[in-house]
């Protein structure tokens, strides 16, 4: 799924099977921020394909390790999301107790 | 660009040293113009600004630090709530899963006994998709294309109704979808010919549905109310459907949101002090009643800007001449996301979210796993 030229680690594409611009853009968001990375883009080679081209060129690290480091981030970036998340629902419980209960009753029969 | 008010800046994330107030501005709001939205974009790059000194790479301290939600409404079925600091494009990631990548169960392979009502088998087949189950889909396996239906990935409804009264329409509903906890009650008729063994059915259940703990005392429902199909006096349909688990991706049929959606927080400042008649006029153009007018101490009448959250966009308030539109600034907030979900039933959408998150996460790892 990698594709880079032997001897130049900084530079390469990386083909992800089964995504599209869901995980693509948000990579590329946070492959931008990573103030290793030169340039990064991504691109959709053909509509009725199920496949994205991520383009990464760093400054010197190798592109692979700079993914993979970028896909941490994304998943921590996406944990604090869960949990600040659940947190403000929990929130919103305590200080709404539920009054849609009524409701609820009426739709669930 | 002198009317930058800093004290709106101040929950947008600003870095030290500080962007000059201008571009600042065009950073975190998309300005709207009567003809068209300016600076509309997201400054991704890290090292955008760097010919300045002003670092743009976000930290992941600096996102933790400012990222926050906050909930506005939410009941078994909608729920609407801000999600402040974070970026389009992972805003943008968890509506799409919402919408197209996360699993749901529908309806989706239908066998007709007998179908005498106006509507076409396959119509009919195609409303009964349509119908939400109101069942957790994480309970549920994928039915592969060499499984065999069983208790784990599939879910039996029975219909049959049949108008007998002379001169009487009968409205079949989603009501009169029974759930079959046994499997399928349809005999394979080729099979039972030929052999002698006792006749198959289209599932093999090892097990009834109700007596697994999830469903015990929690029979699988649908959505009530929906129409199927209207019968005239002797019409009748007699049908099984079986629903499997899928993703929107595949038919929108499973896609577990009637609609989920965002838009950026409205923006409005004046950029003038607004005064009078023209303060009424201001007012009464807007038909999202955004502004309000104050009163103040010496008897002059002053436009505020009441309900900024209200505002649609429709920039009537700034059309009739270049003037309304250097009074008035229409802005959105880039980073700031007031995100609607509307669930169909099957999950509440609080559940739904994180669900959607989950699936971005684990969209990452299998990156990961791939790269290692
Ligand atoms: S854009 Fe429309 S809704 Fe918004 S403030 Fe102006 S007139 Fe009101």
């Amino acid at each position: 799924m990698e594709h880079a030229s032997f001897g130049d680690q900084r530079n390469a594409t990386f083909a992800l099977a089964e995504e599209d611009h869901t995980l693509a853009n948000a990579l590329r968001f946070t492959l931008n921020q990573d103030p290793r990375v030169i340039f990064c883009g991504y691109s959709i080679p053909h509509p009725s394909e199920a496949r994205v081209n991520v383009r990464v060129q760093t400054t010197g690290d190798p592109a692979r390790e700079v993914l993979k480091d970028t896909c941490q981030d994304l998943m921590l970036t996406c944990q604090h999301i869960r949990g600040t998340f659940d947190n403000a629902v929990k929130d919103f419980r305590m200080k709404n107790p539920p009054d849609d209960l009524t409701s609820q009753d009426m739709d669930s029969d | 660009m002198s009317d930058f008010d800093s004290e709106a800046m101040a929950d947008a994330g600003v870095e030290n040293p500080k962007l000059p107030p201008h571009l600042e501005l065009r950073r975190t709001r998309v300005l709207c113009k009567a003809d068209a939205p300016t600076s509309t974009d997201t400054v991704q790059y890290s090292g955008a600004y760097a010919s300045l000194g002003v670092d743009n790479s976000l930290r992941f301290d600096d996102f933790r630090n400012n990222f926050r939600v906050q909930v506005n409404r939410i009941s078994h079925e909608d729920m609407e709530f801000d999600m402040v600091g974070v970026d389009p494009s992972i805003a943008n990631a968890l509506r799409r899963i919402l919408l197209a990548e996360l699993p749901t169960m529908a309806i989706e392979k239908v066998l007709i006994a007998n179908n005498t009502s106006v509507v076409q088998d396959e119509v009919l087949a195609h409303r009964l998709g349509l119908i939400p189950i109101k069942v957790d889909p994480r309970l549920f396996d994928y039915l592969s294309e060499n499984d065999t239906s069983n208790e784990k990935n599939t879910i039996v409804f029975k219909l049959h109704v049949r108008c007998a009264e002379r001169g009487q329409r009968l409205t079949a509903t989603s009501n009169e979808l029974t759930w079959l906890p046994k499997g399928s009650e349809l005999l394979k008729t080729s099979e039972s010919l030929t052999s002698t063994s006792k006749p198959e059915t289209y599932t093999s259940f090892t097990c009834s549905q109700d007596s697994m703990p999830e469903f015990a005392g929690n029979p699988i429902s649908v959505y009530p109310d929906i129409i199927i199909a209207k019968l005239g006096f002797g019409q009748e349909i007699e049908l099984e459907a079986h629903a499997v688990k899928g993703v929107g991706k595949t038919h929108a049929k499973w896609s577990p949101v009637a609609t989920c959606w965002y838009r950026m927080l409205p923006e409005v400042v004046l950029t003038e002090e607004i005064e009078g008649k023209k303060a009424e006029l201001l007012k009464q153009k807007c038909p999202a009643n955004v502004f309000e007018i104050e009163d103040l101490a010496d008897g002059r009448k002053r436009a505020t800007v009441a309900r900024p959250r209200a505002c649609t966009l429709c920039r009537e308030c700034i059309r009739d001449g270049d003037d309304w539109e250097k009074r008035v600034s229409l802005r959105r907030v880039k980073d700031h996301f007031i995100f609607t979900i509307e669930s169909t039933g099957a999950l509440p959408p609080e559940v739904l979210f994180t669900e959607a998150v989950k699936i971005l996460e684990d969209k990452c790892e299998r990156v990961i796993s791939d790269l290692s």
